[in-house]
């Protein structure tokens, strides 16, 4: 047994205080805004609000849920997220297995591998790229948010390197019994990488989720904005001169700073629901990620 | 014996071609397209017909009064963010180590983790609000120590500081969470042999836990070298407005508004590739250097 001396024991106590209060900062900003949400206008503009809602009311989020664009954005974000994680899905596990070969098994494997790795280290960069979706016709449709990034080269390189961890004898076995690389990869590889596919799953949800610029600039018609793009063009407005030319709303118990606050959360509150999961299997992600082939 | 029959490849091949396909329209085409960079491009003519002015366009680019500017500020702003992101997350992961209490620890995590899975639109709409200088939170708290309000986001000696420490609140969870993983593998036994030595938990952290971080610790820094013209397109185009132009225009902004707004296709492009090559060579150089001091390969 050995006893904690002073300064060990002074440490350790400042350690709490110095953690406790760095992440309570943290969360601060967003205890304050919430309860911005939930309070009425007149408490909100005098300055009461700090980390409870003052003169509690649901106002803000009645207002927010009426507004026709917020759900229909809502809509847009749900059927892209649905598509987008699919097509991602669907495509990392199809690019990943053949990668995960070696070149005696498939000759042009390296070609293969650099024809992806420069996508990510090389770009055509903003303007060609708007260019290329506009060329094929693609702009104010749902493609232009799911199919531009169809290969995400990360999530293939995570999911290949899981692959290549697998034991080989399985496969190997199946092939004997007459099995060709279709059915391994769906019946063998797919079902043992469960634990890298959740991961991805949650990433490439969020991801998409909180996708707001490629909407911004894709989409001419507002009808056709993300939730994240509409609430872009709504509440990021720093600049002072644009303030005062918007509708400043002031209804009720609701302020153009309650709804604001109101829809920040709206948007926020899916993530809130995936974040335990994302949490746990953050860490699988990592290590997955270190394992290299 | 082994009565193994030689499988086709053509499988693999077509399972790849759908991706492959994809890539090429979105990936490939597009750098192709930089070709417009050396263009006096027009959208009626196109790729074709618009004609070729050679390095026109960079010279012009160069030309621009703001150019230099912009070209600061991103460097500015990327190299900062660089280092408060390794030093907090670093400083961050050796405290939460030296806690016992695994809900105490495992709490702050999740708390500091959080902001990470919020978009620059979410955080932007709350950190307006929180910074405004007409009651917002923050205001009204250095108002008690007797500080006039500061407009964070509309002043431009502050606006960079603040994209530095608000990208830090965003990202230090992760990097935190990254590094405590790193400081679990380190060799248990090293700590064991070090207080049969008699070095205090002080010594510990300076000889065993230190060294055992290196390598991850060289291993990030060296690739975000890739970032130093990446100032954070997402984040700064959410909180910046043209009253802080001066300080928090950077690249990738610049290339939005003369590209997408004003229709300079040419420029835009030019801009936009002479920050492409240039971070080109910047992660092919860290890779390498990663790749001999680390181990580390990307593939």
């Amino acid at each position: 047994m050995h006893k904690l001396t002073l300064s060990r024991k002074s440490f350790l106590i400042f350690n709490y205080i110095l953690l406790g209060l760095t992440a309570f900062v943290c969360i601060l900003p967003l205890i304050n805004v919430l309860a911005i949400s939930f309070s009425s206008s007149t408490a909100a503009a005098a300055g009461f609000v700090k980390l409870l809602p003052v003169d509690f009311t649901l106002s803000s989020y009645k207002y927010a849920l009426q507004k026709h664009e917020f759900v229909d954005g809502f809509f847009v974000s749900l059927k892209r997220v649905g598509l987008g994680y699919a097509i991602n899905m669907l495509l990392s596990i199809l690019v990943a297995y053949p990668l995960s070969k070696e070149k005696k098994a498939l000759s042009l494997r390296n070609f293969y591998a650099w024809f992806f790795i420069i996508t990510m280290l090389f770009s055509g960069g903003l303007i060609p790229t708007y260019m290329t979706i506009k060329s094929v016709h693609m702009l104010d449709t749902i493609w232009a948010l799911v199919l531009p990034g169809a290969v995400p080269v990360f999530n293939v390189i995570l999911l290949m390197n899981f692959f290549r961890g697998l034991p080989k004898e399985i496969e190997e076995a199946a092939y004997i019994d007459g099995a060709g690389y279709w059915r391994v990869l769906w019946k063998i590889y797919v079902p043992l990488s469960m634990p890298a596919i959740a991961t991805i799953t949650l990433f490439t949800i969020v991801t998409h989720w909180n996708s707001w610029f490629d909407g911004l600039i894709y989409m001419n018609q507002p009808i056709h904005y993300p939730l994240q793009s509409y609430l872009q063009t709504i509440i990021i407005t720093t600049d002072p001169s644009l303030m005062s030319s918007n509708e400043l709303l002031n209804t009720g118990d609701v302020s153009d700073r309650t709804y604001k606050a109101a829809q920040v959360f709206l948007a926020a509150f899916p993530v809130l629901l995936v974040y335990p999961f994302l949490q746990k299997y953050f860490m699988k992600g990592l290590v997955m990620g270190s394992v290299k082939g | 014996m082994q009565l193994k029959k030689k499988l086709q490849e053509w499988p693999l091949h077509l399972m790849l071609l759908p991706g492959i396909l994809l890539t090429l329209l979105f990936s490939y085409v597009p750098i192709m397209g930089i070709v417009i960079a050396f263009q006096k491009f027009s959208p009626a003519k196109g790729i074709f017909h618009s004609k070729w002015i050679g390095l026109d366009n960079f010279r012009y680019m160069l030309e621009l009064p703001n150019f230099t500017s912009i070209l600061w500020n991103t460097i500015f702003i990327a190299v900062l963010k660089i280092i408060a992101g390794m030093i907090v997350p670093i400083v961050f992961a050796l405290l939460l180590n030296e806690i016992a209490g695994a809900f105490f620890k495992r709490t702050i995590q999740t708390i500091i983790y959080f902001p990470y899975f919020l978009s620059w639109v979410i955080l932007g709409g709350i950190l307006i609000d929180i910074l405004s200088p007409s009651g917002g939170i923050v205001n009204q708290m250095l108002g008690i120590f007797g500080i006039e309000p500061i407009f964070f986001l509309g002043n431009e000696k502050w606006f960079p500081y603040t994209l530095v420490l608000t990208d830090t609140w965003k990202h230090f969870g992760y990097g935190t969470i990254v590094y405590l993983a790193a400081l679990t593998a380190i060799d248990q036994s090293l700590y064991e042999a070090a207080t049969m030595d008699g070095a205090n938990r002080w010594k510990q952290t300076l000889h065993v836990t230190l060294p055992g971080m290196m390598p991850i610790v060289v291993l990030m820094g060296v690739l975000s070298l890739g970032n130093v013209l990446n100032a954070g397109f997402e984040q700064v185009f959410n909180l910046y407005s043209p009253m802080v132009y001066s300080t928090g225009d950077i690249l990738d902004t610049f290339v939005y508004r003369i590209g997408l707004l004003d229709a300079q296709y040419g420029v835009a492009t030019a801009v936009g590739l002479f920050k492409s090559v240039i971070s080109f060579v910047l992660i092919v150089i860290s890779n390498k250097l990663a790749g001999r001091y680390a181990g580390y390969r990307i593939f």
